[in-house]
């Protein structure tokens, strides 16, 4: 069969086209994907092998490393308050986000109240720190306002940072810096999904709540993936204010994983944090993949 | 009005640190005496200081040349970091969004995973490759292993793939080369959405803790992030002026990148 010429050059020109393309890509991703190679994916692997030898001599010491972690005091309560941590706060954070953008998508003027609660993300921890130790220490604010309302007795001063109420402290710090964030994103999945919809189902007799469940939510399952993803991400980031309003050893209930890490680090236990970071990195890992699976199926 | 009112709670911090920085010594001691001394009886505040006075502004600024050095050393590497990551992450995003090649989604999916891992898991990598690199006490441990961040990559690969695909091709076939693409179509168009990466980062990088806690053992080098938290509370005025002047610079990033912020936040919400 004889092609005219003209489709022949067309298709000649799409082959080169793509051949092309088909490099671009490289000399766009090679200078971010060497980056991540030299500093964190080859150091990596030396960690793996390092989390198996011993930390002076670099002997061969096979899974004691590993052994030595898991019956660690200090690693199993870390482990225990940052998995306590992530449980109570993700849902917290989500469901008020959610709670709190429903409320705001009925409004008309909602600009100013979006800026006013993404604020707190623009407030370095340094800077937060020292409210915090104002309102939550045994002179705090906060025991002035629970005397006040008579929750507390008179003259009683309680102390949030050194008895197990400092881990509902990190708590409400957490959702104090995210709130916002996490509201806007719901707000733009509750706006993406389309307003007809939502007055359709009113018209056909549908009360508020079955609005939300049988229409808006379905919609907003992609939000959620993203909305997750991205709070778990800041939850490790509340280290920052624990840690420099309590500093390396604070209260047993608020020592999470970070502060076993960083401890580790100044006393140059490596084996030990080589052992641990192969452990959380896994768990990490999975647990990324089981979104992924979860959201994207 | 509920919601304004509570708004305005989230934002209360900034009122303390504003009346606290303008506040006389006496007054300050008055205030805060109970947790300096560690006292059976509560902290006082008032809002509106009854002798407001300048003096802490004036110590910190005249006299502390220290403030402005670590002041810089934040601003540098801020700076230097939103600039490498302009010039590393943008084209990496576009590479993921625009090509599709063998291996996209695992090394899509790896750098998802980078992403999401606490410094803490990386510490000891970063500090292995640092000390090899002898980068260790300089500015470059922090700025170097956050100019290949993965989170920016992220964000504005989000943006790149609300790119209309047929304005790419129309390009292509018009006879524009892949990095004319880039250039007149990609970078013009998510110009919000790298912006909005980079408010994001400023606000990130202005505050980092655990980096230079770990690898700047010099305090000459510290970021204003580090150095803050260092003053006690003894010297309750200074540390308030401090904690105002770190503030100046964060506000006026979200304030003039608001709108671009919620864009991008917007944009990575409705493509999931």
């Amino acid at each position: 069969m004889k092609l005219s010429r003209r489709s022949r050059r067309k298709r000649q020109f799409i082959w080169r086209s793509e051949n092309r393309e088909s490099h671009a890509w490289a000399a766009f991703l090679l200078p971010s994907f060497l980056g991540v190679t030299v500093f964190v994916l080859i150091p990596f692997l030396d960690v793996v092998r390092r989390s198996f030898v011993t930390a002076v001599t670099q002997e061969w010491s096979g899974i004691n490393n590993y052994r030595n972690v898991f019956s660690n005091q200090a690693f199993r309560l870390a482990i225990h308050n940052t998995v306590r941590f992530t449980a109570v706060c993700l849902p917290l954070l989500i469901g008020l986000g959610l709670f709190l953008a429903l409320w705001l998508s009925r409004l008309k003027q909602i600009q100013l109240i979006k800026s006013l609660f993404l604020f707190p993300l623009a407030m370095p921890a340094a800077t937060v720190v020292l409210i915090w130790k104002m309102v939550f220490s045994r002179q705090g604010f906060l025991d002035g306002l629970l005397i006040g309302l008579g929750i507390l007795p008179e003259g009683t001063l309680f102390d949030f940072m050194g008895t197990g109420a400092s881990f509902w402290v990190l708590v409400f710090s957490y959702v104090w810096k995210n709130l916002g964030y996490t509201m806007v994103l719901w707000l733009a999945g509750i706006f993406a999904v389309p307003g007809d919809m939502c007055e359709a189902a009113r018209v056909d007799g549908a009360s508020e709540g079955q609005v939300f469940r049988k229409v808006i939510f379905p919609n907003l399952k992609s939000s959620l993936y993203t909305i997750t993803v991205l709070s778990f991400l800041n939850s490790f980031k509340v280290f920052r204010e624990a840690y420099l309003v309590a500093g390396s050893y604070p209260h047993e209930d608020m020592y999470l994983l970070q502060h076993l890490f960083n401890n580790w680090f100044v006393n140059l236990e490596l084996d030990k944090m080589a052992a641990a970071a192969v452990c959380v990195g896994t768990v990490l890992f999975l647990i990324i993949l089981l979104l992924q699976r979860l959201w994207k199926a | 009005m509920i919601l304004l009112a509570m708004g305005c709670l989230f934002c209360a911090p900034v009122l303390f640190l504003l009346s606290g920085s303008i506040m006389s010594r006496y007054e300050l001691t008055q205030s805060l005496l109970p947790m300096v001394a560690d006292q059976e009886k509560l902290i006082t505040w008032v809002f509106f200081p009854r002798y407001p006075t300048f003096e802490h502004y004036a110590r910190i600024l005249f006299q502390t040349p220290q403030f402005f050095v670590v002041f810089w050393n934040s601003m540098k590497m801020v700076c230097l970091i939103l600039a490498g990551q302009f010039f590393i992450a943008v084209p990496a995003a576009w590479a993921f969004a625009v090509y599709s090649f063998r291996g996209r989604k695992f090394l899509f999916t790896l750098y998802i995973v980078l992403m999401l891992m606490p410094f803490q898991v990386t510490m000891l990598s970063s500090y292995l490759v640092l000390n090899r690199l002898q980068l260790l006490n300089t500015h470059g441990a922090i700025i170097l292993p956050a100019v290949f961040s993965a989170f920016p990559v992220f964000l504005i690969y989000r943006d790149f793939c609300n790119l209309p695909k047929g304005l790419i091709e129309a390009a292509r076939i018009d006879g524009a080369g892949e990095w004319m693409i880039f250039r007149k179509i990609g970078l013009p168009l998510a110009s919000g959405g790298i912006l909005s990466a980079g408010v994001l980062g400023f606000l990130e990088y202005w505050s980092l803790i655990e980096q230079p806690m770990a690898f700047l053992e010099d305090q000459t080098l510290w970021p204003l992030s580090l150095y803050l938290p260092e003053i006690g509370i003894e010297q309750a005025g200074y540390s308030f002026v401090a904690a105002v002047i770190t503030l100046i610079p964060a506000v006026f990033v979200f304030l003039a990148g608001r709108e671009y912020l919620e864009q991008g936040i917007t944009a990575s919400a409705v493509k999931g």
